[in-house]
């Protein structure tokens, strides 16, 4: 088979990061190549790159055998290399058509509009899309998303084509149709790269797979001759246990109720549109669902940080509904928010001031008016111990930390039950996401923990195994609804899947 | 008169709707206009109109390059070097102009110039050149009796819609003030782009400050822009970045100021003229405050990327 895209040596520095390290990669005709890794191995590096997105510090790119130099997107593009981004790079206020004949070079000045039509249905039909080119970005689910991405490459007449994670936001039924079409384009004779961190993934759709650590290609194999097991070892670089914990306490009091609640989201429309549910003491209880689709309105809301536009939240049979965060935060509600290093901390303060953001206004750590710094410096410390977040001292900026620490940090912060004792009601919206596996245990160590403690738990993840591994009930949300509830005994993927696409039926 | 004063708004409202399309705020906008009138009225003295609008666009070309080095490859803050752009520009243009600075820099234009020309305080204004009958059509006439500078208004403002909507270039501008970091996915050079962008609002502005001294008011004082560009600026806004409705939004804003000068040469009420004078003002601060307001700012399409430095490796 030919060889259409070889990498030689491939070195990239960052400040701070070796994110590449000598790295070889080759990708032949008619492949689909799994690029395995965790988050910050390296992949997404590697493959900007490979796209002229970054510029080496050293090594070599040959594509058809011919080294090349790639200085710009544009060089890759007319050496038939195309690329889906992690997150999508569409603009969003156009159209379809709009996005996919963006920076096509031909000949006139003036877009023919209909014969792009007709040619971009054309194309999506071949691979059994059904989609407007005259729609508005916006308009579409994340899985059309991803099919326009795959037309504006294929319809530059790529061959080489990479996927950086493209399955983080579709449903199970999504990611089975991506991949049939994936392997229709391999069997066309193109190459795909495409890179994951799900084990699951690399064995379903790929014929060879290549494992990225610390920035090291470790090893390439063929998928057929090797194991998920082995391929988690390789990528981890020890024994990993997959198994779930088990914890002794049973659940005990309601501690959240929520009655028919509905939640603006930011765009004006309800984000939340009718949601019940209940949590109780001593239980984690999984929201599962592609994000974007009400959890974070719903985590704000319980948090008191948004607004509720109608329905109840009643917390150890209190109302709190309308609530703000102060009230929250004193009737035990602990919130960790997604995208802790940009929403969950204040870059610029140091790691004391972050850690007592809340607790400064309360006894021991204040009078009246002054602050007792030698109180807040002696527990920062101790929760910095405690927590494990890495650090040369209390008084380097929280913006220095890497994305495990921050994470760390808010948890320390938000769990330690610095006022007022331990919470009784922890929501965790995307608590592990974009962590590597050690801070990821970390985590799931201290829900387990204070679910053992006795405090109820909302654990909001897209991750299905980390659900099913930690919950004991799961809640499906999409749409704005919860369109079912399993209990730990009942749900597998291949369920909750379900549950999230038929919702999508009953909407479209 | 509507038509007149609203060209002002016009021509400099257009070059901001490219730069602002394509990302970049340009605050500037005031200050290139007043160095773009002082410019015609030096040049205008020295070697004639023609000469005069030329000079002028190329010195907001000129003074828009230092915007854009500032704002797209430095990527410092557009706010700040935009209101100091404008800043650096109503000063400037006030030394060229003043009396003695002015008679030097025209002597060494052109030496042989008469001691007439050198101090006086007014130039030759643009010659109207009514167009053969569409001029003599009752009530839309006088859009038919102009100077050049309106009748290339007129043809800009649609020229620019159908290359903003209709063309490649069009596209590939609007796409990098919404997503940038899509359109260089796509292998288009966003710096390049945003920079002349940047440019076209710059000789824009320009022209609309040749236009307002040469066409409209030849009679030289410091700062005789007073405002306009920031006027321009929140047209620009009422227009939602296009150029089509920024006609109607200009010479509306044109017909108010028109209203206002009515009043005062009929004498009517001490207070009226004043009140009317803030009008285009106070518009000109509730469409600012509009856009700030994150709920409004999607409805009526921002372009998503403005005023947001571009850098790749981030
Ligand atoms: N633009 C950047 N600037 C600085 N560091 C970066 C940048 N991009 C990636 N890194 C760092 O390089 C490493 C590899 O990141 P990445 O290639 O994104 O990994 P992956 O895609 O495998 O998750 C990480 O430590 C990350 O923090
Ligand atoms: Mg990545």
């Amino acid at each position: 088979m030919e060889t259409l895209v070889e990498l030689r040596g491939i070195v990239k520095k960052f400040p701070g990061v070796l994110a590449n390290d000598r790295v070889d990669f080759e990708l032949r005709r008619g492949e689909v190549h799994a690029l395995l890794g965790e988050n910050g191995a390296g992949k997404t590096t590697l493959m900007n790159i490979l796209y002229g997105l970054y510029r080496p510090d050293e090594g070599e790119i040959y594509i058809r055998g011919r080294r090349v130099e790639l200085r710009s997107p544009r060089d890759a593009i007319s050496l038939g290399i195309g690329m889906v981004h992690q997150n999508f790079k569409l603009v969003e206020s156009h159209t379809v058509l709009e996005n996919i004949i963006l920076g096509l070079r031909e000949n006139g000045l003036r877009i023919d509009f209909e014969s792009h039509r007709r040619r971009i249905t054309e194309l999506a039909e071949r691979y059994g899309w059904r989609i407007d080119p005259m729609a508005r970005i916006w308009q579409l689910s994340a899985g059309e998303k991803q099919q326009v991405e795959l037309l504006k490459i294929l319809y530059r007449g790529a061959e080489i084509l990479i996927l950086d994670e493209p399955t983080s936001v579709l449903t199970v039924q999504e990611t089975r149709r991506l991949f049939e079409a994936l392997r229709r384009m391999a069997a066309e004779g193109k190459g795909v790269i495409f890179i994951t961190h799900k084990l699951n993934e690399v064995m379903e759709v790929s014929d060879r797979v290549t494992v990225m650590r610390k920035g090291k290609v470790i090893i390439t194999k063929d998928t057929r001759e090797t194991t998920k097991m082995e391929l988690a070892n390789y990528m981890i670089g020890r024994q990993v246990i997959f198994g779930r914990r088990e914890a002794s306490s049973k659940p005990g009091a309601v501690v959240l109720k929520i009655l028919d609640l509905k939640v603006l989201g930011d765009r004006g429309y309800p984000a939340v549109n009718g949601v019940s549910l209940e949590v109780r003491s001593g239980e984690i209880l999984g929201v599962a669902g592609v994000s974007g689709n009400g959890q974070v309105e719903l985590a704000e809301a319980i948090a008191g940080l948004r607004k509720p536009m109608a329905g109840r939240i009643l917390l150890n049979g209190v109302d709190a509904t309308g609530m703000d965060a102060g009230k929250m935060i004193e009737l035990g509600v602990a919130y960790i928010p997604p995208e802790g290093n940009k929403l969950g901390i204040v870059p610029e303060f140091r790691i004391v001031d972050n850690l007592f953001l809340k607790a400064y206004r309360y006894p021991p750590y204040s009078n009246k008016i002054l602050l007792n710094w030698r109180r807040m410096l002696g527990k920062a410390r101790e929760l910095i111990e405690e927590f494990g977040v890495v650090t040369p001292s209390v008084f380097s900026k929280a913006k220095s930390l890497s994305g495990g620490n921050i994470q760390r940090l808010i948890l320390a912060r938000e769990l330690s039950g610095i006022v007022g004792g331990a919470p009784r009601l922890i929501v965790a919206a995307y608590p592990t996401k974009g962590l590597d596996v050690g801070a990821t245990e970390f985590v799931h160590d201290l829900l387990m923990r204070y679910k053992e403690m006795g405090s109820g738990i909302i654990f909001i993840s897209e991750d299905l195994e980390e659900l099913l591994l930690l919950s004991d009930r799961i809640a499906v949300m999409s749409g704005g609804r919860i369109r079912g509830v399993l209990a730990r005994e009942e749900a597998d993927a291949e369920k909750i899947g379900l549950l999230m696409s038929e919702a999508a039926i009953q909407a479209g | 008169m509507t038509v007149q004063v609203g060209t002002v708004y016009l021509l400099a409202s257009l070059g901001e709707i490219y730069a602002e399309r394509s990302g970049i705020l340009n605050l500037g906008l005031e200050g290139i206009m007043v160095m773009g009138a002082a410019i015609s009225f030096i040049f205008t003295l020295a070697y004639g109109h023609l000469a005069a609008i030329l000079a002028s666009i190329i010195v907001g070309i000129l003074m828009s390059l230092i915007l854009a080095v500032m704002a797209i490859y430095m990527r410092l803050n557009q706010t700040v070097t935009g209101l100091a752009l404008t800043m650096f520009g109503l000063g400037l243009s006030g030394f060229l102009a003043s009396p003695e600075i002015r008679r030097i820099i025209l002597l060494a234009l052109n030496p042989s110039l008469p001691e007439r020309l050198l101090a006086i305080q007014e130039a030759p204004k643009l010659p109207e050149i009514p167009v053969p009958g569409l001029s003599e059509i009752p009530v839309i006439g006088c859009f038919f009796r102009q100077n050049v500078l309106v009748y290339i208004s007129y043809m800009a403002a649609p020229l620019m819609w159908f290359i903003l909507f209709k063309t490649k270039p069009g596209l590939s501008l609007r796409s990098v003030g919404e997503n940038p970091a899509a359109a260089d996915a796509m292998g288009i050079n966003v710096f390049k782009l945003r920079c002349a962008a940047t440019m076209i609002s710059g000789g824009f502005a320009g022209l609309a400050g040749a236009y307002l001294f040469l066409g409209f008011q030849p009679f030289w004082q410091e700062g005789l822009t007073a405002g306009k560009g920031f006027i321009a600026l929140s047209l620009v806004i009422l227009s939602t970045w296009n150029p089509l409705k920024a006609i109607l939004g200009a010479y509306l804003f044109g017909g108010v100021e028109v209203i206002q000068y009515r009043l005062q040469l009929f004498g009517l009420g001490a207070l009226s003229p004043y009140l009317l004078a803030m009008l285009p003002y106070l518009i000109a601060i509730a469409a600012l405050i509009a856009v700030s307001i994150e709920s409004v700012r999607k409805r009526i399409g921002v372009p998503a990327s403005l005023g947001i430095p571009y850098s790749r490796e981030e």
